[in-house]
């Protein structure tokens, strides 16, 4: 990389852009709707595939006499989700459980990539001739919206499957009793199109709003940079986890409320 | 003249709007989560024996409530240090008439 005097507005904005590629013309670069951001595919396909592996291998070695650290904890997380699903979740499907747990892991590493120096990926890739790189894939609001996206259509696949005809009698007699269809109909429209939208502008925000404040402590001088760093990450630490945790519930809570009735 | 006082007007009123943003939530995010942490409080001052299930749900809770105000934080800061929409629209309309 040349030598650049970024002024500090420019810095930012470059921390701030996608790597972007065009589906119009195959190549790098921006096109409105027709773009994929390649980092946030990159880093949360790099993750999952992180973590599934490391789990498939622990779980091929799986020993019932005193477990490893490793396996000591993977075991700790499942049995965490586990426990948060049976207190919420009444029903038999088989897969509220590992959906849990993708939604855990997988988010909880996707923010922990915002952890790593605000320059040290941009810096290497860009070494390697790629523009502009950001490393938190939840960050960007496409990633939270596929996942969010995704328990929507899980939501409505399982009211529609589970509750059968009873569905239509709950959204025309709930809240309010059966002369008000109209307003019944509305809210729970309301209700139905928050869920989703909530779930992943929550993430988005937490993730985006600390991403920021990263680059811009990164902006003071480097004496500076110490105090504010520090305890702004050490918060983060707390937030990363909270915000993978609070995802995981409400699916887990969506999804039992999609099961039975209020 | 005239074009840098239109600017002026619409770098001021952003500025002004990206305050009402960060402060707005800030205060809506400290009235909450006040009350939460005193009502965890009072509950752990009935039962002791509860305090972690209810420290997890008052997390579950505080979570919930700082929603919006990252997002409303993540808004202002983004109209500030990054590309304000407002004069990209402004210097779009002033484009045509400099050249």
């Amino acid at each position: 990389m040349t030598a650049e005097n970024l002024t500090t507005g420019q810095y930012i904005q470059h921390h701030l852009e996608n790597l972007t590629f065009n589906l119009h013309t195959m190549s790098l670069g921006r096109d409105g709707f027709w773009t994929l951001n390649l980092d946030t595919l990159f880093v949360g396909l790099v993750t999952a595939l992180l973590l599934g592996f490391m789990m498939r291998w622990v779980a091929s070695r799986m020993t019932s006499g005193t477990p490893g650290r490793l396996q000591n904890f993977i075991e700790m997380i499942i049995e965490f989700v586990d426990r948060s699903v049976r207190e919420t979740y009444h029903g038999k499907s088989p897969l509220i459980a590992p959906l849990a747990l993708t939604i855990f892991v997988w988010i909880f590493t996707m923010n922990l990539m915002d952890l790593l120096p605000v320059d040290l990926l941009p810096r290497i890739l860009g070494a390697l001739g790629l523009g502009h790189f950001r490393s938190v894939p939840t960050s960007d609001p496409n990633a939270t919206f596929a996942m969010s996206l995704t328990v929507f259509a899980l939501i409505v696949f399982y009211n529609v499957t589970v509750k059968g005809l009873k569905l239509g009698k709950e959204i025309l007699t709930q809240p309010f009793g059966a002369w008000l269809f109209p307003i019944n109909i509305l809210f729970r429209c309301i209700e139905e199109f928050v869920k989703p939208l909530s779930l992943s502008l929550r993430l988005f925000g937490n993730m985006f709003a600390g991403e920021l404040i990263f680059i811009l402590i990164a902006v003071m001088p480097w004496w500076a940079q110490w105090l504010p760093g520090g305890m702004w990450a050490i918060f983060h630490i707390l937030i990363i986890t909270i915000q993978a945790f609070i995802f995981m519930m409400l699916t887990i809570v969506y999804l039992s409320m999609a099961h039975d009735t209020h | 003249m005239d074009i840098a006082s239109t600017i002026g007007q619409v770098q001021g009123f952003t500025a002004v709007a990206a305050g009402l943003l960060i402060g707005l939530a800030a205060l809506g995010t400290a009235i909450g989560f006040g009350v939460l942490g005193g009502k965890f409080l009072e509950g752990v001052a009935r039962q002791p024996e509860l305090t972690a299930m209810l420290m997890m749900r008052m997390f579950l809770v505080a979570a919930l409530v700082d929603a919006f105000a990252a997002i409303s934080i993540a808004m202002g800061l983004y109209f500030i240090f990054a590309s304000n929409p407002f004069l990209g629209a402004v210097m779009n309309a002033v484009k045509p008439v400099a050249s």
